[in-house]
């Protein structure tokens, strides 16, 4: 597992990263705001809460044209608060949405790992929504030192 | 499409859970990009996947551009009878690949 002090570390050196450089950049990009609005559209009427899921994705990416990414999600296959899908969203990507992934019964565990796009340092998210319409998230703000090319 | 690499357990045990591992060959063309003439390149991405085992559905998943070139995906299926399980991947240019896998219950 990661330590929580070399979380901090990495946040605090983004931090301070960001404050000795200018802001001067605005391309296309999604904002945090278009992320929860697509949360709160996918739980409807349900309730969004932090936890049962663990998003793993590298706190320090390296390329981010290529980022393994996998999600666990700590509820069962079956009965009412079984997981009906898995969702992944990156906030500053071009376009938020990342990928979904719909389970059934012969799935055999609510867990899936891919490799995705980043665009720049920003905050992924991982919302898993369960059959009884409740969503859980979890996110983690990461730094990426390559970006995935849009040139 | 053409190159898919599948690997799942060539046998299992009834109720068993079995990792599946799916890479398949494409550019995944996210349409941000523009080309050296400036002109945007347009987008061109596998969509959906789709894998069934003897043809029920076990997983769905839907790809947006943020899924890198040559999507891999590793996810679990529920090994409960001897067959075929079928992946199936679908682009923006209508064009399907699918490929199966032989598996033993026992």
């Amino acid at each position: 597992m990661i330590l929580p002090r070399r979380r901090f570390l990495l946040l605090a050196a983004g931090t301070a990263g960001a404050a000795l450089v200018p802001v001067s950049f605005a391309p296309a990009r999604a904002e945090a705001d278009e992320v929860a609005a697509l949360i709160r559209e996918l739980a409807g009427e349900g309730t969004v809460k932090a936890g049962k899921v663990k998003l793993d994705v590298p706190l320090l990416v390296e390329n981010g044209n290529t980022v393994a990414t996998s999600v666990v999600v700590d509820a069962p296959l079956t009965g009412p608060g079984r997981v009906a899908s898995i969702h992944i969203f990156a906030d500053r990507n071009p376009l938020p949405k990342v990928a979904a992934f719909h389970f059934g019964p012969r799935s055999g565990r609510p867990q899936v790992a891919t490799r995705i796009r980043l665009v720049t340092s920003q905050t992924v998210t991982a919302v898993a929504r369960l059959a009884d319409g409740s969503c859980w998230k979890d996110e983690v703000e990461l730094l990426v030192t390559l970006a995935a090319c849009l040139e | 499409m053409a190159n898919a690499l599948i690997n799942l357990p060539k046998r299992a045990k009834k109720g068993e859970t079995v990792e599946i591992k799916v890479l398949i060959s494409h550019p995944m063309e996210s349409g941000q990009r523009r080309d050296a003439m400036g002109k945007a390149i347009p987008r061109d991405i596998i969509h959906t996947f789709v894998c069934a085992w003897n043809g029920e559905e076990v997983m769905r998943a839907e790809f947006h551009p943020a899924i890198a070139a040559n999507p891999f995906l590793s996810f679990f299926a529920v090994a409960e009878a001897s067959g075929t399980v079928t992946m199936t991947w679908t682009d923006d240019q209508g064009a399907t690949h699918s490929q199966s896998a032989e598996i033993v219950v026992e």
